[in-house]
C-alpha cells in the first residue's frame, strides 16, 4: 500500500531482548527524562499575580469609543453587525433628539448596542468593518461569570468613560493601512 | 518503671503525630512533584507555596458528605478503613528512629519497642493490611470496589512472598531479625545495599506493590475500576484509605532506609565529638533525610511508569521476583559459606 504521511511504522512482532525483559533500563531511562522535567521552564504561571504580556495589537473585549468632547461615535448604521461572521452584535437605532447634542455625535445614535461574548470569536471585523472608527477590540480580557446573562455585554460596559484621562488608548490598533482605507471614499461604507 | 511508661508514651505519640504530620505533607509534595515532573506548578493558591494546601484537603474530607449504600454491611464497611489505618500506624513501633538518647545518666532507645523478630513483626503488620482494604471493598457491595480488593489482596499476598525472601538474605547476613542489630551492624557507610543491592531491588519493587503505588497501582485504577476499593467511600473514611496509603509509603520508606542505607547511620560518625543526646538528633535527621529521598522515588517513579496489566503484574511476581530472590538467598548461602 502507498504511504500517505511517510510517518507510519511498521509494527513488528519480534521477541523482546533480554535487556528490553527486564524492563530496568527503559525504567531508568524513563525516570532521567522525567527528572529532567523537574528543573525545565514551567508551562503555567502563577497567574492573577503574574500576567503573560499581551501583543499590544491583542484582540480582547471591544470598547465603543467616543470622540474627543465625549459624544458617542456610534451612528447605529449596523455595519459591524452585519460583518460579524458570529451574529454576537445587536442594536436598535433611535434618533437624536434636540438637547442631546453633547451626547451623541449624529442625529442617529445607537440606544440599545450588545455583544454577546460568548458568542464573539474576536476576528476583529466589526472593527474592520466600522466607518466611524467607533468600536475597537482592546487588550483586556472578557472577565468570566456564571450565567449565561453576563456575557451579553450592553453599552453600559461597553462605553469607554467620558473622562478624558479614564479613555481607552486604541492607537495601537489603529494601522496605518486601516487609516488609510478608512479614508478610500471610493469604496461605499466609507462615505 | 514509671520513667519508662512516661517515656515510651510520649516517644509512641512522637512517632504517631510525625507519621500522621509527614503524610499530611506527602500529599502535597507528591503533588507538587507530579507537577514539577509535568512542566506545571503545582498547587500554589493555599498559604506560601500551597503550604495549607493539606490542611484545606483535610477540612474538604471533613465536610464531605458521610455517605453509606444502603446495602452495605454497616460494621465491616466502618471497620475497613480503621484497620487500614490502625496498621498503617502499627507498623512505625519496631522501627529504630535514632541512637540511644541519654538522660540523667540513663539511656533510652528511640525506638519504641526493640522486638527481637522486628522484621516478621513488620511483615506481620503489613500482611493484615491486606484485610483492611478486602473488608473494604467486600462491605461496600459494589462489583467495582470487590474487584479492586480482589486485585489487592491477590497482588498484596504474591509481593509479600518476594518481599520477605529478599530480606532474609539481609537477615542472613546479619544474623538477627531485630532491626536495632540490623541497624547497629551498618555503623558509617557499612550499608547494606553495597552488598545486597540486588535485595534491594527486588524489595523496592515489592514495596511499590505492598503499597498499591504506581505501576502497580491495580487496585485503584481509576481507569477501569472507578476508584477501586474505595468507590463507595466519602469523607473522612475516604481519608483514612488515602492517608493510610501515604503512611504507608513513609513506613516502607523508612524500613528500607533501616534495612539497606544503614537508618540513622551515616559516613564518618566516628569523628564527630558530640553528645550522645546530639548524635541521636543528627542520626534521626539523616534517617528522615533518606526517607525523603525514598519518598521522592516513590512519586518519581508514579508519575514517570504506566501501570502495569493484571497479567503482567503477576507474571512479575511469581514467574521474575520470587525466583530471583531464591536465586539471591542461594548466593548469599554460598558466599557467607565459603567466607
Amino acid at each position: 500500500m502507498q504511504a500517505i504521511s511517510n510517518r507510519s511504522k511498521i509494527v513488528s512482532n519480534k521477541k523482546m531482548s533480554f535487556w528490553e525483559k527486564i524492563y530496568l533500563p527503559a525504567v531508568l531511562n524513563g525516570m532521567r527524562i522525567t527528572f529532567s522535567h523537574f528543573f525545565t521552564k514551567k508551562a503555567t504561571i502563577r497567574y492573577p499575580e503574574k500576567k503573560r504580556e499581551f501583543s499590544e495589537i491583542y484582540r480582547g473585549l471591544h470598547v465603543l469609543k467616543r470622540d474627543e468632547e465625549g459624544r458617542e461615535r456610534c451612528t447605529a448604521c449596523g455595519l459591524c453587525a452585519v460583518a460579524c461572521p458570529a451574529e454576537a452584535i445587536t442594536m436598535v437605532a433611535d434618533e437624536r433628539k434636540p438637547g442631546e447634542e453633547d451626547l451623541y455625535r449624529e442625529e442617529k445614535y445607537a440606544s440599545l448596542y450588545e455583544i454577546n461574548m460568548l458568542r464573539c470569536i474576536f476576528c476583529g471585523l466589526c472593527e474592520e468593518a466600522c466607518p466611524k472608527e467607533a468600536i475597537f477590540l482592546t487588550k483586556r480580557i472578557v472577565p468570566s461569570d456564571y450565567e449565561r446573562e453576563g456575557f451579553i455585554f450592553g453599552k453600559e460596559k461597553l462605553l469607554e468613560p467620558i473622562d478624558p484621562d479614564k479613555r481607552i488608548d486604541v492607537s495601537k490598533r489603529e494601522t496605518k493601512a486601516v487609516l488609510e482605507f478608512k479614508k478610500d471614499k471610493t469604496k461605499k461604507h466609507n462615505l | 518503671m514509671g520513667n519508662f511508661v512516661i517515656y515510651k508514651t510520649v516517644l509512641a505519640s512522637c512517632i504517631l503525630i510525625l507519621s500522621l504530620l509527614v503524610a499530611m505533607y506527602s500529599t502535597l509534595i507528591e503533588r507538587k512533584v507530579a507537577g514539577f515532573l509535568q512542566d506545571r506548578l503545582g498547587p500554589d493558591r493555599a498559604g506560601p507555596w500551597g503550604l495549607f494546601q493539606p490542611l484545606a484537603d483535610g477540612i474538604k474530607l471533613f465536610f464531605k458528605e458521610e455517605f453509606m449504600p444502603n446495602t452495605a454491611d454497616k460494621f465491616l464497611y466502618i471497620l475497613g478503613p480503621s484497620l487500614t489505618m490502625l496498621i498503617a500506624l502499627l507498623t512505625s513501633a519496631a522501627i529504630p528512629w535514632g541512637s540511644d538518647l541519654v538522660i540523667n545518666g540513663k539511656s533510652y532507645p528511640l525506638q519504641v519497642a526493640d522486638i527481637n523478630i522486628g522484621i516478621l513483626y513488620i511483615f506481620a503488620i503489613v500482611s493484615i493490611g491486606v484485610y483492611g482494604i478486602m473488608i473494604g471493598g467486600w462491605a461496600s457491595n459494589n462489583k467495582y470496589a470487590l474487584l479492586g480488593a480482589i486485585r489487592a489482596s491477590s497482588q498484596m499476598i504474591s509481593y509479600e512472598l518476594a518481599m520477605s525472601l529478599s530480606i532474609i538474605s539481609v537477615v542472613m547476613m546479619t544474623g538477627s531479625l531485630s532491626l536495632k542489630d540490623i541497624v547497629e551492624q551498618q555503623h558509617g557507610l557499612n550499608w547494606n545495599i553495597w552488598y545486597q543491592p540486588f535485595a534491594f531491588l527486588i524489595f523496592l519493587v515489592c514495596a511499590f506493590a505492598e503499597c498499591n503505588r504506581s505501576p502497580f497501582d491495580l487496585p485503584e485504577c481509576e481507569t477501569e475500576l472507578v476508584g477501586g476499593y474505595h468507590t463507595e467511600y466519602s469523607s473522612m473514611k475516604l481519608g483514612f484509605y488515602l492517608f493510610a496509603e501515604y503512611i504507608n509509603m513513609f513506613i516502607s520508606a523508612a524500613v528500607m532506609a533501616t534495612l539497606f542505607f544503614g537508618g540513622y547511620n551515616f559516613p564518618f560518625m566516628d569523628k564527630l565529638v558530640v553528645s550522645p543526646n546530639i548524635m541521636a538528633l543528627i542520626g534521626f535527621l539523616v534517617l528522615f533525610g533518606k526517607i525523603t529521598f525514598l519518598g521522592f522515588v516513590f512519586m518519581w517513579v508514579r508519575w514517570t511508569l504506566p501501570r502495569f496489566r493484571y497479567d503482567q503484574l503477576m507474571r512479575l511476581g511469581w514467574k521474575s521476583l520470587i525466583p530471583l530472590a531464591i536465586l539471591n538467598v542461594v548466593i548469599t548461602g554460598i558466599v557467607i559459606l565459603i567466607k
